[in-house]
């Protein structure tokens, strides 16, 4: 299961499509709203996915993940809209034989989301500001030309 | 030929559409796009060094040769999942 949805993710959608007698664990890892930014109040995140690719681009991660540790059962689903603090934003459940490639594919799983599936965050602070959110400091709104080592994180 | 071209996050917000069909001479690449939203929003230029495009749910590049009926996508860099 590779999805976007606008719904409420209770994290069973993703459990159940990995279940099976094999399985000697379930990891399961939920992201969540967190109510502040480097110590700046949030109100809420709003995400912004394109649904295809995203979908087609999870599927490529658990592809990964089947050849790296053989694991066949990844779900992934990541919401979309307008998110309150505590809510889910993406939950990630890989089932395995046994737990430590279950903890490692399911890490791996998130770190690649982050890297390729075309999901966007915006942040609304508690000031009623919002922003696209920005990735390793990578400046949008000024004219930065050119990337130097002080701006990467 | 006719392709779509989707804006995302920023780019959608900044050229205030989320996508338009655009009419392309044969053998265009998603620079020939590029050029034209230039004459739009100049700045586009300097998110280059960031942003990534897409064909058909694919990425790509500036050089990617473009057919008809093409999904053309701006994507700005991601910041799906959690705790940035």
């Amino acid at each position: 299961m590779f999805k976007i949805t606008t719904e409420v993710i209770t994290g069973e959608e993703v459990r159940e499509a990995v279940e099976g007698p094999d399985a000697g664990a379930v990891v399961l890892f939920f992201g969540t709203v967190r109510n502040n930014t480097e110590g700046r109040s949030v109100k809420c995140l709003e995400y912004e996915a394109y649904p295809p690719m995203a979908e087609k681009k999870m599927a490529e991660i658990a592809q990964e993940i089947s050849e790296k540790w053989g694991l066949d059962r990844v779900a992934m689903i990541h919401r979309v809209g307008t998110l309150e603090i505590g809510e889910v934003s993406v939950a990630v459940a890989v089932a395995s034989p046994h737990r430590k490639d279950g903890f490692e594919a399911c890490k791996y799983a998130m770190d690649r989301l982050k890297q390729i599936v075309p999901i966007w965050k915006r942040e609304v602070w508690a000031d009623g500001e919002a922003e696209w959110v920005k990735p390793d400091a990578v400046f949008f709104d000024a004219p930065k030309p050119h990337k130097t080592d002080s701006q990467i994180d | 030929m006719n392709v779509t071209v989707k804006y995302f996050a920023v780019c959608h917000e900044m050229l205030d559409r989320s996508e338009e069909e655009m009419e392309l001479p044969d053998g265009a690449t998603i620079q020939t796009i590029l050029e034209r939203l230039e004459e739009e929003w100049p700045e586009i230029a300097e998110f280059y060094e960031v942003m990534q495009m897409s064909v058909n749910w694919e990425y790509a590049t500036e050089h990617t040769e473009l057919s008809e009926g093409d999904e053309v996508a701006l994507i700005p860099p991601v910041t799906g999942g959690c705790d940035v």
